[in-house]
């Protein structure tokens, strides 16, 4: 599905990403973990397309993504960040998106419902609060029937109930034979989810490989241990 | 004298008049060309030539006649000369059209020319292709009316004057037009001249221009779109009077020029879209009242030695530049005006303005020194340097200011 | 980018700040027309308006919106559209809804007061013409210096620098430049100074309106060629496209090469 190699970044001096090579073959959960500024993000928008990278090359489905932009076509992407044009409606916001991509079939009604957005359709997006923004977000993600799906901490400001229906989107996506990438900080909801861990670490991959390889790797009996384990161990 | 005229009006001219003759001109006629028709006339017959075209030149009259076109015929000097000379007085030329003037670098040719004689009457006339137009010479007591020249003059060397007066006394000249000459009107030496409801167009260089002469006026004048609208030179007591002075355009062009003239009024005169509304240059106590200076460059340039002069009761309309002066001395009185710029205040609601207004500019000084900043005309930088000399004024005249500026423009009609 | 201009123009025509402005050129063109009644200072006035407060407006506008368009931009830019498409989108989205402001607060009480009637038609539609320019123009800018600084209050710093610069500075620099060097021949570095600003551009190309009796008054023949045949207009004009154009193909070029 993805094959990243020798994926290089420098932003001013200071060098983010520095050799990454990752295959992600097609369908499972992974996780893209790592401490503050180990590159996750600059990884997620490289794939992306936003941040160009200075050396090394993506290829999703064999194909080159430099220099093209109708890839993303293939690509759902949740933000960290939900932050809209103020003064247009849901509505017209899901509309605009939708105008967007090539991609005509969506389930945007379906997951108006889901999330209970009904009442706010005709809302201006500078009115709704956080937690109805980022149910937005998450309407934009899903609504597209992508193979591959990238999300930046998608459990921010969510409350419990939204939290258990995106996690049945993800699993519902998981079982349609989807690509789904995460990166998150909340340790539970990962172990919950991903079928494998991408853990960067100073611009380079440090570990990959599932949660029961982790543990097994640190010697610790839970994940949330594991990690720390392996965040000391290479500080030490 | 006017007892003599009297005589003469009631015991000669009865016998003239009932003696007088009229000789007919047509090409078939008995008499077919105005020279011999002017050698065969007595004293005050009356010459009348009917439609056609007589190619004739140096027509001197030198006897008092009548001569009236019929129809408008057409003399056509063939560019050999001068067409008609008058040397005698009571001589009226009425109702041709003269064309081909010949064109000399040392004789001044003329269409009509009127020497050392009075009582002439010069009217409704065509002149066209000429040199000189109308040439009074040394004569008096004369009238040119409604005649219309128009010229083809290209360079001022080579072209002549529409209608010229040389040392010449009580005349009146009215309702004619004057196009594409050097000068419409040209004055000198000649005193006591009235110049009225012409209309002066399109001429090389000065529509009205006066030299040396002094107790004239010119009023309800049109000036457009010459090369200067009227240059007044040298010059005392002319009376200007409700004329208009338009579009004169160009890099020494004003709509007046005011050059060692003293003691003149300027009342009630539009100055409209001129580079230059008045030039002035040494004239003083000249009386400038209800003027409206509108869409001028500089409504007035101020050059040196100027003396107690009045502004009192103008229109200042969105001209580029009010006033220019380039000297820091002022000593004449600018008064209740009313200035479009004027950014005061009136609390007490008289009318006139709390605050005085400074009439000179910063910048005008700037642009008189250095002329290419011409293109950084109102730009917010230099609106604040204005600003800043306003308020404490360092090159500009510190006295120059109209203390008592109107709000409103003012009507000039519900003054007279 | 068509459809990214039409979701901006939606998005800014609802605004706020695009009232607040319409409504400013709205109640000033009122004011200037029927409290006034006097179309000759109402131009004149507008020009100065026009050429200092519509620069400052697109600079601030465009500046403002970019920063907090920004991770809707990120949103976007993970879509399947080209890059160039969402800024050039962005931008026209701006420049159009705050030129449709101008156009329509200042032309609609003109229309009323009878301008088509007037002689002035040709004065005020080329004030609404340079009004439009300058306002591609200095978003374009601002469109320029945001992409260049990540940081919103630097950012900020420099679009108002911009502005300060070419409304004032410039002329000032301008003006001693022109005194200091007055003993030689000027008038063809006048020119081209004027057209390096578009501030000045626009200033000039309404003084061929304005003040045509004053300009003609000076000698030189390249002014005088300029001011007084149609080429000062024409120059004037294409110059003030080529000063949207640039900036616009920086932003292009910008675009395709920055990460976000």
């Amino acid at each position: 599905m993805i094959a990243i190699d020798n994926l290089h970044k420098k932003f001013g001096k200071n060098q983010v990403l520095q050799g990454i090579d990752l295959t992600i073959d097609e369908g499972g959960i992974f996780a893209v973990l790592g401490p503050n500024g180990s590159g996750k993000t600059t990884l997620i928008k490289s794939i992306l397309g936003m941040v160009l990278p200075d050396a090394g090359s993506i290829r999703l489905n064999g194909s080159s993504i430099k220099k093209d932009w109708k890839y993303r076509n293939q690509i759902d992407y949740l933000p960290q960040i939900a932050n809209f044009p103020g003064n247009l409606t849901v509505q017209e916001l899901i509309k605009m998106i939708k105008d967007l991509r090539s991609d005509k079939t969506t389930e945007d009604e379906r997951l108006i419902d889901v999330f209970k957005l009904q009442p706010f359709l005709n809302k201006k997006l500078s009115n709704l609060s956080g937690g109805t923004k980022q149910k937005v977000n998450l309407v934009l993600t899903f609504m597209f029937d992508s193979p591959l799906i990238i999300l930046d901490e998608p459990t921010t400001g969510l409350d419990p109930i939204s939290h258990l229906r995106l996690k049945t989107l993800i699993s519902e996506a998981k079982e349609k034979g989807k690509t789904i990438l995460i990166t998150s900080h909340i340790m539970s909801f990962v172990e919950e989810i991903a079928d494998e861990i991408v853990f960067l670490l100073e611009g380079k991959i440090y570990f990959r490989g599932s949660i029961f390889q982790l543990k097994e790797r640190t010697e610790q009996p839970d994940f949330e241990h594991a990690i720390a384990a392996m965040l000391s161990s290479s500080y030490a | 004298m006017c007892r003599l005229l009297f005589y003469i009006v009631l015991f000669i001219l009865p016998p003239l008049v009932s003696w007088a003759n009229t000789i007919t001109v047509c090409e078939g006629c008995k008499v077919s060309s105005i020279k011999e028709a002017v050698k065969v006339a007595s004293a005050y017959d009356t010459i009348v030539v009917q439609k056609g075209v007589y190619r004739e030149y140096n027509i001197g009259i030198d006897k008092p006649l009548t001569l009236l076109g019929e129809n408008q015929p057409t003399i056509d000097g063939m560019d050999k000369g001068e067409i008609i000379t008058i040397e005698s007085d009571h001589v009226t030329v009425d109702g041709f059209t003269i064309i081909n003037v010949g064109t000399s670098y040392t004789t001044d040719y003329a269409a009509i020319r009127v020497v050392k004689s009075t009582d002439f009457l010069i009217q409704q006339n065509t002149l066209e292709r000429l040199f000189f137009g109308i040439y009074l010479e040394k004569s008096n007591g004369g009238k040119v009316l409604h005649n219309t020249i128009k010229g083809d003059a290209v360079n001022e060397y080579n072209s002549g004057n529409g209608i010229q007066l040389w040392y010449c006394k009580d005349v009146e000249v009215a309702n004619n037009s004057v196009r594409n000459v050097r000068d419409g009107i040209y004055l000198e030496f000649s005193d006591n001249i009235h110049i009225h409801n012409n209309k002066s167009i399109d001429n090389l260089r000065y529509g009205l221009h006066f030299m040396f002469s002094n107790n004239d006026s010119y009023t309800k004048n049109l000036f457009e779109n010459n090369g200067a609208g009227v240059a007044v030179m040298f010059s005392k007591h002319i009376e200007m009077k409700n004329n208009v002075f338009r579009k004169n355009w160009g890099t020494a062009a004003f709509g007046l020029l005011l050059k060692e003239i003293n003691d003149a009024e300027i009342i009630g005169n539009v100055f409209e879209e001129n580079t230059v509304g008045i030039n002035i240059e040494g004239s003083n106590r000249i009386d400038y009242r209800h003027n409206d200076f509108i869409n001028n460059g500089w409504a007035m340039k101020v050059r040196g030695a100027c003396y107690t002069n009045t502004f009192q009761f103008n229109n200042f309309l969105y001209n580029s530049f009010d006033v220019s002066y380039n000297s820091k001395l002022n000593d004449n009185l600018f008064d209740q005006n009313f200035w479009s710029n004027y950014t005061g205040y009136d609390l007490n609601r008289n009318g006139i303005g709390d605050v005085p207004y400074r009439p000179v500019k910063l910048f005008s000084y700037i642009v008189n020194r250095t002329p290419e900043t011409i293109i950084l005309l109102r730009s917010l930088f230099i609106d604040i340097i204005d600003f800043s000399e306003k308020v404490s004024p360092v090159f500009t005249p510190d006295n120059l200011m109209d203390e008592h500026p109107r709000m409103k423009r003012i009507d000039h009609d519900s003054y007279r | 980018m068509r459809k990214i201009l039409k979701y901006s123009f939606y998005d800014l025509m609802r605004s706020r700040w695009s009232y607040v402005y319409f409504l400013f050129y709205l109640l000033l063109g009122i004011v200037l027309l029927f409290l006034n009644n006097d179309l000759n200072k109402a131009v004149i006035t507008l020009m100065n308006v026009i050429i200092v407060l519509v620069p400052l407006i697109g600079t601030i506008f465009g500046v403002m919106y970019y920063y907090n368009s920004k991770e809707f931009t990120e949103l976007l830019l993970a879509q399947p559209v080209k890059r160039s498409s969402i800024f050039l989108g962005q931008y026209f989205g701006v420049a159009l809804s705050l030129s449709l402001s101008l156009i329509l607060g200042l032309g609609g009480p003109f229309v009323f007061y009878g301008i088509f009637n007037s002689s002035a038609i040709w004065d005020f539609s080329l004030l609404l013409v340079t009004g439009t320019l300058l306002t591609l123009i200095f978003t374009a800018l601002a469109f320029v210096i945001a992409l260049f600084n990540e940081n919103k209050i630097k950012g900020f710093g420099y679009a108002i620098l911009l502005w300060l610069f070419m409304a004032v500075i410039y002329d000032g620099l301008f003006l001693m430049s022109l005194m200091y060097f007055e003993d030689y021949p000027l008038d063809k570095f006048s020119l081209v100074a004027t057209m390096l600003n578009p501030v000045d551009l626009s200033r000039v190309l309404i003084l061929l309106k304005l003040d045509i009796s004053a300009l003609l008054g000076y000698t030189g023949a390249v002014f005088q060629n300029f001011f007084g045949t149609s080429f000062g207009l024409i120059l004037s004009l294409g110059m003030l496209g080529l000063w949207v154009l640039v900036p616009v193909l920086i932003i292009n070029r910008k675009a395709k090469r920055k990460d976000f």
